[in-house]
């Protein structure tokens, strides 16, 4: 029975139509027309080489490989709690962090350059062990107290807990960066196909892709998996079938974690630098990553991060050099979240769409 | 109700926003038998004079501002007293950017005790603090501010208080160019600055001598100080294929480029030359092996280039702190401290009880009156904008990638002049 075929006749689209909505349209036409002149201008120029193109290209890859291993993370517990989790870019410094120190003991023993790649994968093994342990304690003290409270106040308390592990790990260990010890065999390039790429970056890209298909795997084939995907859905069904509501919200907790430890070491064997402020950016950069992929959708993050990292390293130089801007890498943050707000404006949910039951959307 | 709240939220927030320039302004003042138009400062018979510094001793940039710090301390420990009173040093974190410059000197400027302060660091730092503490008639001598604007002819009111005895980058600037073009003979640079005043005013500086003595600057890039990927930056130097990359930024910032350099294709040949703000053993740590062979323009610490007192300093450094200076300003700091006393000594009058006063403005008139003070930095003369500096300019180069063996002059080494 609907109501309305009884109303007012609908009105001429021309009355329908608000400034919000030409202001929208005029924002998305503004944006088309800097990316698309400043692209022009760039290409017509050619200054720059195939082989740059692709260069900034796997630049943007191994990037946006870090950037979704994060957001992973931060999207599942979206999809289960309805919650950002803003403490989930300490838990990827924390796992850092805690294994420079391991490699640095392996370091000065010598075990780290004699075998280089079973200490890499102790360093990993620590990194994921400590954020899980840390992701859990989070869960059990800051969260899981507040899980009927209105849904700002688990966001708030996601918040403090950010500053509490951020302080905590400075007072621990003091202001300064550490550096990260380097591997000799992941020193230089390999040429694949005609095109140099680092073997860092290399390693990054394959063991992100590795990790994600893993996890993909895990969410899709598994029994635990299909619980997460249930209790995603709808949490109080989920609880009538009879799955253990709490144990899924751990193991979800936990997954997460684990991706943003490996994703610290990743992080720590390009960058070889950690720090205890160096989650807020990458953190703030991937929670970006999820939501222009679809927040609670799994894919979604993996496709958000490899978008934001092209973006960033691609973006500045595709649409800035060509309008004559000077030194456009200082703008690649603008870009990049230029380009969320316009994928966001052209598609509200994200690039794969947000996977939620409609009425907790 | 709810109708009143936002006009009220919206007070609260401005009134937060525009606070750190609501410092309690100095008005003139007569207090014993000083007369000030900017206030005076009371020191008890028995009671310390309390400096304060502002520098950043905390965080990635740490050994720019304890190495100053530790100047400081070492001036204090020499003087002994300072009118027959003794100095009590106070400090704080100003973190190397803005808002910790703004947060250091309003917390300084609100302490109607303090009679002088010495910093900052960073010259992003003190483009906003100095004019706070000046408006509480706190002047502040700069040990490592270089940046050209802090003391340029149009700088305003605002600075009066403020003055350096670091080198005007300028200075640096045109040592850099011509160390570049006459003993390296490159003929294309590219430059990469973090857009903080400092790293922009000396980036600027050595283009312009650059292009003066017959160079081209092949591309100005610019990152975030807090970036961490330089790879897409580098590659589009590259892409214009210079010969030098002049990178006049901190020690974070600095280690990603000079460590990623050597990874991006095209960059293999290419020399790269940093400046004072990563002459540090840190830039080591950041940069790991990479940093052998890269150059540093930073002041000359040799001993021609210094004054008399230098050695006797390094000597009573290395006993006190157990370790060589681990940056540059050291020596600049210690002839801050210096004048700063010599003019406290020279405008300090005691009543009959023995107290000290300090006119504030009579202070900041003699500190800019300080001419041919025989410092450890070399012959100190303020010009009326605040230039202290007898400024002499250096080129070193890494010898080894170990921290530990960080000695300025050795390892890194000097090359030029």
């Amino acid at each position: 029975m609907d109501v309305n075929a009884t109303a007012l006749p609908r009105p001429q689209w021309w009355r329908r139509v608000s400034i919000v909505d030409l202001y929208l349209w005029f924002f998305r036409l503004a944006v088309l027309v800097v990316v698309v002149w400043g692209t022009v201008g760039t290409l017509r120029a050619g200054q720059y080489s195939g082989e740059v193109w692709l260069d900034f290209v796997i630049f943007g890859f191994s990037q946006g490989a870090i950037y979704a291993l994060i957001a992973l993370g931060y999207t599942m517990v979206y999809g289960i709690l309805r919650m950002i989790n803003f403490a989930h870019g300490e838990i990827f410094m924390s796992g850092a962090y805690t294994g420079y120190f391991f490699a640095d003991a392996l370091d000065r023993a010598g075990f780290f350059d004699r075998h280089p790649i079973i200490s890499l994968l102790i360093v990993l093994c620590i990194s994921m062990g400590v954020s899980t342990g840390i992701a859990l304690l989070l869960e059990r003290i800051a969260y899981r107290p507040l899980r009927r409270a209105p849904r700002l106040v688990p966001l708030i308390s996601a918040i403090g807990a950010s500053f509490f592990l951020q302080y905590t790990f400075r007072g621990l260990y003091g202001s300064g960066f550490r550096a990260y010890p380097e591997a000799e065999i992941l020193k230089g390039e390999w040429i694949i196909a005609g095109a140099g790429i680092l073997r860092t970056q290399a390693v990054v890209i394959v063991a992100s892709i590795l990790l994600m298909l893993a996890l993909y795997m895990f969410v899709m084939r598994t029994k635990t998996g299909t619980a997460m995907r249930a209790v995603s859905e709808d949490l109080e069904v989920a609880a009538l079938m009879g799955i253990n509501v709490d144990r899924i919200i751990v193991i979800t907790f936990a997954i997460g974690a684990a991706a943003a430890g490996a994703a610290g070491i990743l992080y720590a064997v390009v960058f070889k630098q950690v720090h205890f402020f160096m989650g807020f950016i990458p953190g703030l950069k991937a929670f970006t990553a999820a939501v222009l992929g679809g927040i609670g959708n799994i894919p979604g993050a993996m496709v958000g991060g490899m978008f934001l990292g092209i973006f960033e390293s691609v973006g500045p130089i595709l649409f800035l050099d060509g309008l004559g801007i000077v030194a456009p890498y200082q703008l690649k943050d603008v870009i990049a979240f230029t380009m969320l707000v316009m994928v966001l404006i052209f598609r509200p949910s994200g690039i794969l769409g947000e996977r939620l039951a409609q009425k907790k959307a | 109700m709810k109708r009143i709240q936002i006009p009220i939220a919206l007070a609260v927030v401005l009134l937060l926003a525009v606070s750190p320039y609501f410092v309690p302004a100095a008005p003139a003042a007569t207090m014993g038998p000083v007369t000030d138009s900017l206030g005076v400062v009371k020191i008890n018979r028995g009671q310390p004079i309390q400096i304060a510094y502002w520098l950043v001793v905390a965080g990635p940039d740490a050994s720019l501002g304890i190495d100053s710090r530790r100047g400081i301390e070492l001036a204090i420990e020499d003087k002994k007293t300072v009118a027959g009173f003794r100095v009590r040093l106070i400090g704080e974190d100003s973190g190397c950017n803005a808002e910790g410059g703004v947060t250091a000197a309003t917390k300084l400027a609100a302490n109607r005790a303090l009679v002088a302060a010495i910093g900052s660091s960073c010259s992003s730092e003190a483009v906003p603090g100095a004019p706070i503490l000046w408006k509480a008639g706190v002047v502040t001598v700069s040990p490592s501010n270089t940046a050209p604007r802090l003391t340029a002819a149009n700088r305003g009111k605002d600075y009066d208080g403020y003055m350096r005895t670091a080198h005007n980058d300028l200075v640096q600037g045109r040592v850099a160019a011509e160390f570049a073009r006459r003993s390296l003979k490159v003929s294309r640079a590219a430059t990469v600055h973090d857009g903080s005043p400092y790293a922009e005013g000396l980036a600027g500086a050595f283009a312009d001598n650059f292009k003066k003595l017959g160079g081209t600057v092949t591309s100005t890039e610019a990152i975030a100080p807090t970036d961490t990927d330089m790879r897409p930056v580098l590659t589009k130097i590259a892409a214009g294929r210079p010969e030098l990359i002049y990178y006049p930024i901190f020690i974070a910032a600095g280690g990603f480029i000079t460590r990623q350099a050597k990874e991006v294709a095209g960059l293999s040949g290419v020399k790269l030359m940093s400046a004072d703000g990563t002459f540090s053993p840190d830039f080591r740590k950041a940069s790991g092996d990479s940093v052998v062979g890269v150059y540093n323009t930073s002041p000359d610490l040799s001993p021609q280039a210094m004054g008399g007192g230098y050695p006797t300093f390094l000597n009573k450094h290395k006993k006190k702190y157990g370790e060589n200076p681990i940056s540059a300003f050291h020596p600049h700091a210690y002839d801050a401290a210096m004048i700063l006393f010599r003019a406290i000594e020279r405008v300090g009058k005691k009543d009959s009880a023995g107290n000290l006063y300090i006119g504030r403005k009579a202070l900041r008139d003699a500190l800019f009156a300080t001419r041919n003070y025989r410092g450890l930095t070399g012959t100190i003369n303020c010009n009326q904008f605040g230039d202290c500096a007898d400024p002499k300019i250096a080129v070193y180069q890494h010898v080894t990638a170990d921290p530990a063996k960080w000695n300025a002059g050795v390892d890194p080494k000097k090359i030029y002049p």
